[in-house]
């Protein structure tokens, strides 16, 4: 039982059911990110945690407490919207004391604490400012200014820092985090960047089409995604995903990658298991900072794999310089140090780390688990 | 393309504004010409209108018939002047106007905000009472009255008014909440505001503009108006019932200044609603229409 608990949480508009079975359970002080791309019900999600829409079956609870039908205002949850969602009509300090002031909260209570809060977001100078008056940054610190005046059990971020330009995004972004750790409070955060999602997090639901597809730690979400969308869909460039069939070379298996008719790549697997899958068709997977250049290859890795093939585009991105190739068919990218000496057209010795890729199963699309 | 529509604009320019002008001029004079007569012939007495010029300006200034026609002018069959009816007619507009703008208001909340099965449905039959000519209705609206005991008085012709305006006041604000933000309003639910703490905290605080052009569009009408004031006013009719009989008068010379005095006193409250917030209600017709 967690402090927050979504149990087998399912909603429908009508016929069509838009969220399918959710199970989740978070402890208190955790870091919730529901993460995916638009349509796949993590708005939803967040909109029936906070009352905001019916529960169609299934209960969410907070400390124990059944929220099926309870009012937005008697959940003791606070939230802070996209838009930011201010009354225009108010003073910056009355926008955050709204809430108090609804729950009959006396007057020095409230001032109280809207000076602890405006002290701790360094917005004192903005409390007699209307919200028409402030900048984007700012508007989206007095809307958090304004959830945690109230002290909430629950925190609920709904895409909050998608409207900001991309620098004061970053910033933002760690701000949120700075705070989480500051005052450990529990937070669920909905958004569609992966990033996002990666940075802030203690624990991902990764959502596509109404279902979690994945809920796990950031590392794990990463490292061991448990199917193809999850793998595709966190991580940017996107992992690299290869055709493949398992054969055994001197007994050991390896990923028989097909160029052009008679022309084929062999990598050796890492994993033991895929020698029950030998002479069946598989998809690997390799982040693109698995496919170096020799000398950035992971030192540690007991497995490295070496493959000669033709540079065709290269994109220097300041810290990195991202390599295309194809390989099996398709475009795979390739993450090298800033520095690598690569040239477009030349044939290139890339590095592969076999022992971080992953397989999947090309039917069901999971993960072949080691 | 742009730059070459915008040169041809400039250089163009100076002949086209003296012809916009030229037009512009015509027009105000074509509609400030009769208000003009009727200012100028109001100031003069009787037989400077019927021995002369009615586009001269007054020989001798008077202000005679301003007060004849405000207090004692012969009104059907008692020597009232105006007066009375247009007390009337306030006590009559200003629950009208406040009552069917609070209720389109509260009405384009709900068919916005608090949206429920069959909302369009209601709005679209809601939006039938402004299309329904008002002779249609007279006689069911008579049997209502009666029945409710309210014919021939203030409060009949207010529930009148209001049962009418309430079409036009809910387009009105529904239009122009459905451009508010819901984030606002799930904003206040979870801050714990309830209905209608959400509707006087939140919504009429940034609903100005649109209250001017409710405000304006009721005002307007519903002193204006003519034939619900004559079927239903009974002992207490309108302003305009009042100068009806004032100028229909068949007894007696035609007093032509007292006419154009009463028919100007008439006009006077909707004519210093439009110049104190004309500007607004363009304004406010613009912020309803456009999402944004």
């Amino acid at each position: 039982m967690g402090f927050l608990d979504i149990s087998n949480v399912t909603k429908s508009y009508g016929s069509v059911e838009v969220l399918h079975h959710v199970d989740i359970a978070v402890e208190e002080g955790e870091f919730l990110v529901l993460v995916g791309p638009s349509g796949c019900g993590k708005s939803t999600l967040l909109n029936m945690i906070a009352g905001l829409e019916d529960i169609t079956s299934g209960g969410i609870s907070i400390k124990g407490r059944m929220m099926n039908g309870v009012h937005p205002s008697k959940r003791n949850i606070a939230m802070v919207f996209q838009s930011y969602a201010l009354y225009p009509n108010m003073t910056v300090g009355q926008n955050m004391t709204f809430g108090l002031e609804m729950h009959g909260v006396a007057k020095p209570a409230r001032d109280k604490a809207l000076a602890d809060v405006a002290k701790l977001l360094q917005i004192e100078q903005l409390l007699d400012r209307k919200p028409g008056q402030l900048s984007g940054g700012q508007r989206q610190r007095v809307a958090m200014g304004r959830a945690l005046v109230r002290e909430p059990d629950v925190f609920l971020f709904d895409e909050p820092l998608s409207n900001l330009d991309a620098k004061l995004r970053v910033d933002m972004r760690t701000e949120i985090k700075k705070l989480h750790e500051k005052l450990q409070t529990t937070i669920v955060y909905v958004t569609h960047d992966q990033i996002e999602a990666m940075t802030l997090s203690t624990r991902i639901a990764v959502m596509n089409d109404g279902y979690v597809q994945q809920l796990g730690t950031p590392k794990e979400i990463y490292d061991t995604p448990t199917n193809l969308f999850v793998a595709t869909f966190m991580g940017s460039p996107a992992m690299n995903i290869l055709p493949a069939k398992v054969s055994m070379i001197e007994g050991v298996p390896h990923a028989e990658i097909t160029n052009s008719p008679g022309q084929t790549t062999s990598l050796r697997f890492s994993q033991a298991n895929m020698a029950d899958w030998a002479g069946k068709e598989v998809l690997l997977g390799i982040r693109p900072e698995a496919l170096t250049d020799p000398e950035g290859a992971d030192r540690k890795s007991r497995n490295i794999a070496s493959l000669q093939n033709t540079v065709e585009v290269i994109e220097p991105a300041g810290a990195d310089t991202f390599v295309t190739t194809t390989l099996g068919g398709v475009n795979i990218i390739a993450r090298m140090r800033a520095d690598t000496d690569v040239a477009t057209g030349r044939m290139f010795g890339f590095a592969v780390n076999m022992e971080k890729a992953v397989v999947f199963d090309p039917k069901s699309k999971d993960r072949i688990e080691p | 393309m742009a730059a070459a529509t915008q040169d041809s604009a400039v250089s163009s320019g100076k002949i086209t504004r003296v012809f916009i002008y030229l037009v512009l001029l015509l027009s105000a004079l074509f509609y400030l010409l009769p208000f003009f007569v009727m200012v100028v012939n109001s100031l003069k007495p009787l037989e400077e209108i019927t021995g002369g010029n009615m586009m001269a300006l007054p020989q001798t200034w008077t202000i005679e018939p301003w007060l004849k026609a405000w207090s004692t002018a012969q009104i059907g069959v008692e020597a009232t002047g105006l007066k009375p009816y247009f007390l009337n007619s306030i006590l009559m507009v200003v629950p009208a106007v406040v009552i069917s703008t609070g209720l389109g208001a509260l009405n384009g909340y709900v068919l916005t905000k608090w949206r429920f099965r069959g909302d369009t449905l209601l709005f679209g039959l809601l939006l039938f009472s402004c299309f329904i000519p008002f002779q249609i209705v007279l006689i069911p609206m008579a049997t209502i009255l009666g029945k409710i005991g309210l014919a021939g008085s203030i409060p009949g012709l207010v529930l009148v008014h209001v049962v009418y305006g309430v079409g036009f006041t809910t387009l009105y604000y529904r239009n122009y909440y459905a451009a508010f933000p819901t984030e606002l309003v799930h904003a206040a639910m979870i801050d714990g505001a309830g209905f209608f703490r959400i509707f006087w905290r939140i919504m009429l605080p940034v609903s100005g503009p649109i209250t001017v052009v409710s405000v304006i569009w009721q005002f307007t009408n519903v002193w204006n108006d003519f034939l619900f004031g004559a079927s239903f006013g009974g002992q207490t009719q309108p302003m305009t019932v009042a100068l009806n009989n004032l100028v229909q008068s068949s007894t007696g010379v035609k007093e032509y200044n007292v006419h154009f005095a009463g028919a100007i006193l008439a006009a006077l409250p909707t004519l210093l609603v439009y110049i104190v917030a004309g500007r607004y209600f363009v304004r406010g017709l613009m912020a309803g229409s456009v999402k944004g």
